[in-house]
């Protein structure tokens, strides 16, 4: 691991990242353009939230199936995951500490009626939010946001505080192994141009067992994790049993009381692919 | 939509030119626009509830279809192994109807405007960080305005959705007409067979409506039909009546040689030459029920755009030669409402291409050699040119003795 410069504040936004996204803050919502494997993305990652929701709900409507759920989308961007979950029926909040991206976030979601009541964006951090949030959100989604992160145990105990008890938090995010340098970083940056270049470093990158146990100490009980794949040729996203290169991760923090609950041996090929799919229409 | 589940909060408006058709009880006589409907569409409409009205209006179903050549002898026969339906006769204002009464059941999500035309259109564009709203706007001639995350145009052959979204149409007309009447059959009879022979001018097809009824749709020269809807009444009926039965277009030499090919089949596969019917004939017309329309094919080069979809006619015509036209249109609604209905759960933009693309995959893939094999079928049997008598002549004996091929058509 690498010794990160001293930070001011004890913050787990890197402000060398704001500086990369900040060039292509209006960029996002242009489906062909730098973030379409984002927008392709949300094909798997939207069933994955709403499944695994839906699987621990009753009582819900299929035609609104997310309606009750407040969520927080962290990192969110320009918000492209916040407006699916929105039309699913959620109450959304989205934060990102670039205010371009909150802008062009909340002009997007403008001119559907139906969304701008639903989503409310803030240009913040997690740590701003913790004071005011305690304990207020049923879910919160990480998505491609932890492998930017300056301090990831302080992200995650933020997390914690904002979380329901039972709630889950689900995160997407890259693995650091030789693979994903290889096709995540050579190929994907520098060769084929699908992520821009410079967007990730490698060192950042968490492996699931670093998460997993990070999570575990910290209140979480990780209860499913799976390996994901993009096709550069077709441009989408499928779901495979490796977790060497992006993966998703299901974890829900604990009860009332505070304990976290034991963990039985989870290797990540024990997975729960049948059940993140289960009642895709 | 209305009632795909997935829906349930979302609007829909639909614009409609003409007035709205409801029947509360079924008129006597029957109308003259029929359409063949196939099982796969009665599904769909079964799938939200239309079909039961239909059936409970009125409805032919057919067991069997005889197409033959005024050339020769050749003929085929379609049928289900299983004696099931292959298909129902219905008008279309009956069908009409159940889609009224079904709307109602969902006017809290879908919003019928009747006798509504839209005289602008206003498209997004594609640049999305402009101020402008990033749906489609759309004028109505009462001044009305609306704007909409995703517009099907399912405005017929000279659809004006797929005109103003500039998407290019592949179309060549025919020089042919099509002339529907309502006839009534010399005697009562099951009346379960569709019938169609390909004259040289055209083919002529009875198909059932009752024991004692049938609908006529002959497609033929323009000069022709102008005469058939010009003669009296005897004339008409003789004309059609001497269509079916008459053999002067026959040759010694292709009935030869279609014969030689028949015992050669029946060589090979003895239960490869069906029994021949003969169908009905006819003792007279309705009054008025006589109707001609220019036929034409056409295709869409493109059949979705950013917002925009083309469903039914608008994308895709066809000769009535096979019957198919409302049913590729029927299985291109199937298509699109299935993608919608994932893409609402999904919780995408309505709008966005990326489901829309499949849809038009899945349905091009499907249409576009059904209506190629439509056109060439219309041209191949529009001459009497003996070469191609014989082709036609041994290809639909050939394609009658083969079961794989027949199911498949």
């Amino acid at each position: 691991t690498v010794n990160r410069p001293f930070s001011i504040s004890h913050s787990s936004v890197d402000s060398e990242e704001m500086k990369k996204f900040q060039l292509l803050a209006h960029k996002w919502w242009d489906e062909e353009g730098e973030y379409s494997a984002l927008h392709s993305m949300n094909d798997i990652r939207v069933p994955f939230i709403r499944d695994t929701l839906l699987s621990m709900r009753n009582g819900y409507h299929l035609g609104n199936p997310l309606s009750g759920v407040k969520i927080l989308d962290v990192g969110c961007g320009g918000g492209l995951l916040s407006e699916p979950l929105g039309r699913l029926g959620a109450s959304v909040t989205g934060i990102d500490p670039l205010e371009d991206n909150i802008r062009t976030a909340d002009r997007h979601k403008s001119f559907d009626p139906v969304l701008a009541k639903r989503i409310q964006y803030k240009s913040s951090s997690l740590e701003e939010i913790v004071e005011e949030s305690m304990e207020t959100f049923d879910v919160i989604v990480a998505s491609e946001v932890v492998e930017h992160v300056a301090d990831l145990e302080t992200f995650i105990k933020c997390c914690s505080q904002v979380l329901k008890p039972e709630g889950s938090l689900f995160i997407t995010t890259i693995n650091r192994t030789q693979l994903s340098y290889a096709l995540g970083i050579v190929v994907a940056e520098k060769i084929m141009g699908i992520v821009p270049g410079g967007t990730h470093e490698w060192e950042k990158f968490v492996s699931p067992e670093e998460l997993e146990h990070l999570l575990e100490s910290n209140g979480f009980s990780v209860k499913t994790v799976n390996g994901m794949l993009y096709n550069p040729l077709s441009g989408s996203w499928s779901w495979m049993e490796s977790t060497s290169l992006n993966y998703a991760l299901h974890a829900v923090k604990s009860g009332a009381e505070g304990q976290p609950l034991p963990t039985d041996t989870l290797s990540e090929m024990d997975s729960h692919q049948h059940s993140a799919t289960a009642g895709t229409a | 939509l209305g009632h795909d589940i997935h829906f349930h909060d979302k609007k829909i408006a639909l614009l409609e030119a003409g007035p709205r058709k409801e029947y509360n009880h079924v008129p006597d006589r029957y109308s003259n626009r029929v359409s063949s409907i196939s099982p796969g569409s009665a599904t769909l409409l079964s799938s939200f509830g239309a079909w039961e009205h239909v059936c409970n209006m009125r409805l032919k179903p057919f067991r069997r279809m005889q197409v033959w050549d005024a050339c020769s002898e050749a003929m085929i026969v379609f049928e289900k192994d299983d004696l099931d339906d292959m298909g129902y006769i219905v008008e279309n204002d009956v069908i009409m109807s159940a889609l009224t009464k079904q709307l109602d059941a969902v006017a809290d999500r879908v919003e019928v405007f009747y006798r509504s035309r839209a005289v602008g259109y206003t498209w997004p564009l594609p640049s999305h960080s402009s101020d402008t709203s990033p749906w489609v706007q759309i004028e109505l001639a009462d001044g009305r305005r609306l704007q909409t995350k995703l517009l099907i145009g399912a405005d017929g052959h000279n659809s004006v959705v797929r005109k103003e979204a500039q998407i290019k149409n592949i179309e060549h007309q025919y020089d042919q007409s099509a002339v529907v009447a309502t006839l009534h059959l010399s005697e009562a009879t099951d009346n379960n067979v569709a019938w169609q022979r390909f004259l040289p001018t055209g083919p002529i097809a009875l198909l059932p409506l009752s024991d004692t009824a049938s609908s006529l749709v002959w497609s033929t020269s323009h000069e022709h039909a102008s005469e058939l809807l010009a003669m009296d009444e005897e004339s008409f009926v003789d004309s059609i009546n001497s269509a079916f039965w008459s053999n002067i277009n026959h040759s010694d030499f292709i009935d030869t040689a279609g014969a030689l090919f028949r015992s050669a089949i029946s060589l090979l596969k003895p239960s490869g030459t069906a029994v021949r019917q003969l169908p009905p004939s006819v003792a007279k017309v309705d009054a008025e029920s006589r109707a001609m329309f220019p036929l034409g094919m056409g295709h869409a080069t493109e059949y979705v755009q950013h917002r925009v979809a083309l469903i039914g006619d608008a994308a895709h015509r066809v000769h009535p030669l096979a019957g198919q036209g409302v049913n590729l249109g029927f299985g291109d609604i199937a298509c699109l409402a299935h993608h919608l209905s994932a893409a609402a759960f999904n919780g995408s933009d309505l709008g966005s291409l990326k489901h829309l693309l499949k849809f038009e995959t899945e349905r091009q893939r499907h249409n576009v050699s059904l209506i190629a094999a439509v056109d060439v079928l219309k041209r191949l049997y529009s001459t009497r040119l003996a070469p191609l008598v014989l082709l036609r002549t041994w290809g639909l004996q050939a394609t009658n003795a083969l079961p794989p091929i027949k199911v498949r058509i």
